[in-house]
Order: structure tokens, then C-alpha cells, then sequence
């Protein structure tokens, strides 16, 4: 299971596993997007606490939900970004995109 | 310097062979003992380049990918990724941090990602010819698993 979705007081959790990269993140963007239209969530809590890889294919993933949320004035929450992948965050300046970046 | 272990694989240019060109060179530099930033970093610069052949170079279509590495001696390693796809036609411009000639899901931050986690990058490309990413990292030997075989 690549992406475990929970909707719960407005929130939608996506609890990411494994590797981010190309091929996993388009699966991961039809589930999520397809909860983000069902649920129209006010947040959206993107949980990094079960991956153990990412590529930028996974920073693309972040940026795209970023924008969706957006239209639909909602914000993104990144969480439990483990250790390998800060650098990757940090360089790509997508936090400033999301909610602890306002 | 001395090769002390070399080797080329080719596969074709489907989505699922990135985690396949990850998972071999990871096994491949094992034996150096690399620690989990330096694996970290070597395995997201490859899996950038293998992304960039599959969707752009053959923009998804069919194709053969080349995946060469070499370790020498001194701790250097050489990784080498090649398509036969259409080429770049503006290598400068395509480094930019944040240029991508797809956009949507795409960040643009591939060639940034391999710049800034290995020591070197090279890019070589023609315009309906293909191309070849050259990627260097040390990786300081702590083991000396990879000795050349005389010195058994
Ligand atoms: N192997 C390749 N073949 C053809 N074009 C490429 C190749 N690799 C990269 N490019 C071009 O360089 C651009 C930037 O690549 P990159 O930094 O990885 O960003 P992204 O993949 O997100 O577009 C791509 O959008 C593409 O136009
Ligand atoms: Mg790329």
C-alpha cells in the first residue's frame, strides 16, 4: 500500500510508504486527488513517516497538491519528514509553499 | 588509477526500472561501505537521471537505457546514464534549478538534485541523438572489501 488516506474534522491524512519517485507518485496523486475532490478538505496532512526514499518526482507531489489546495483555499501540512530527505526539502524550497512556510 | 570493479546494465525505458537502477547500484557499491547519506544521495542522483531518459528523453515511448559504473581505487565512483531519445536541445538552460519543459507534476529540480548530491555532473546531449549524464562521488573506502584481487 503506497498511500493510506484517513478524512477526519475537516482534515485529509495521506500516509505515505515507501519510495517516492515517478512511478509511485502517480499512484499516489490519483488517490489523494481523488480523496481531496470527494472530501473538500480544509487542510491536507501529507504523513513522510513510513518513506524511505524520495526523489523530486515526490517534491513534484508535493508542489501539485499545493497548488490544488490552493484553488481550493485549503493549505498543505507536511509531517515526520525523516532525516534523509531534509536536504532534499530544504533545496528545493517547497516548504515555503506550505503551511508552516505562511 | 586503478578499476577496481566496473559494471553496465541495460534495461528498457519503463517507470518501474527506477527503483530497479536504484536497487542495483546500491548493491553495487555495498562492498565501499558507504554510509546512508552518501548511498542516499548516489541513489536519488541516479534515479533523477533514469526518470529523465523514461519520460523525456522517449517521453514515455519505448527505449533502451545504459546504467555504467566504476569504482576506482582511490574511493571515486563514476556513474554513467545514457538514453538514445530525443536529446536536449538547451543543456545550460535545462540545469537551471526549476526549468522543466514539462511542467505539471514535474519540479524542475532534477539536474539541481544531482548537482548538489554528487561531487561532479556531466551532461552531454544532441538534439535527436540521445544522452549521457557523467556523475562522480568519492566514497571513502572504510572497508576494504573492494581490494583488487592480488592483494587477497
Ligand atoms: N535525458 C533527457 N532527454 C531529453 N531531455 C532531457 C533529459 N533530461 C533532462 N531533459 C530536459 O531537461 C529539463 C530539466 O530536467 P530536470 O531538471 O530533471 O527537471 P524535470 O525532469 O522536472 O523537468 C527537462 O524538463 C527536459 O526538458
Ligand atoms: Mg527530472
Amino acid at each position: 500500500m503506497l498511500v493510506k488516506t484517513v478524512f477526519d474534522s475537516g482534515e485529509l491524512t495521506a500516509l505515505l510508504s515507501g519510495d517516492i519517485d515517478h512511478h509511485t507518485a502517480r499512484t499516489m496523486r490519483l488517490v489523494i486527488d481523488g480523496d481531496i475532490e470527494r472530501y473538500r478538505p480544509e487542510s491536507l496532512l501529507l504523513d513522510f513517516r513510513r518513506v524511505r526514499f524520495m526523489d523530486s518526482s515526490g517534491i513534484g507531489l508535493i508542489m501539485g497538491r499545493c497548488r490544488l489546495m490552493q484553488l481550493c483555499g485549503g493549505r498543505v501540512r507536511l509531517e515526520n519528514i525523516p532525516p534523509t530527505l531534509e536536504r532534499l526539502i530544504a533545496l528545493s524550497g517547497v516548504r515555503s509553499l506550505t503551511d508552516e512556510g505562511r | 588509477m586503478d578499476i577496481l570493479n566496473e559494471m553496465t546494465l541495460t534495461f528498457s525505458s519503463k517507470s518501474m526500472n527506477e527503483n530497479f537502477a536504484r536497487a542495483a547500484v546500491s548493491a553495487f557499491l555495498l562492498p565501499l561501505d558507504p554510509t546512508i547519506t552518501e548511498l542516499a544521495d548516489v541513489k536519488t542522483a541516479v534515479s533523477e537521471a533514469v526518470t529523465n531518459a523514461i519520460i523525456h528523453g522517449y517521453e514515455y515511448g519505448e527505449g533502451t537505457i545504459t546504467l555504467g559504473a566504476k569504482i576506482y581505487s582511490n574511493g571515486r565512483v563514476v556513474i554513467r546514464i545514457r538514453d538514445k531519445g530525443k536529446g536536449i536541445e538547451d543543456i545550460k538552460q535545462a540545469m537551471e534549478p526549476l526549468f522543466s519543459t514539462v511542467g505539471g507534476e514535474r519540479a524542475g529540480l532534477g539536474f539541481a538534485v544531482m548537482q548538489s548530491f554528487m561531487d561532479d555532473l556531466r551532461v552531454t546531449s544532441r538534439k535527436g541523438g540521445g544522452t549521457t549524464v557523467t556523475m562522480e562521488k568519492y566514497i571513502i573506502r572504510r572497508s576494504r572489501a573492494v581490494q583488487s584481487d592480488e592483494n587477497d
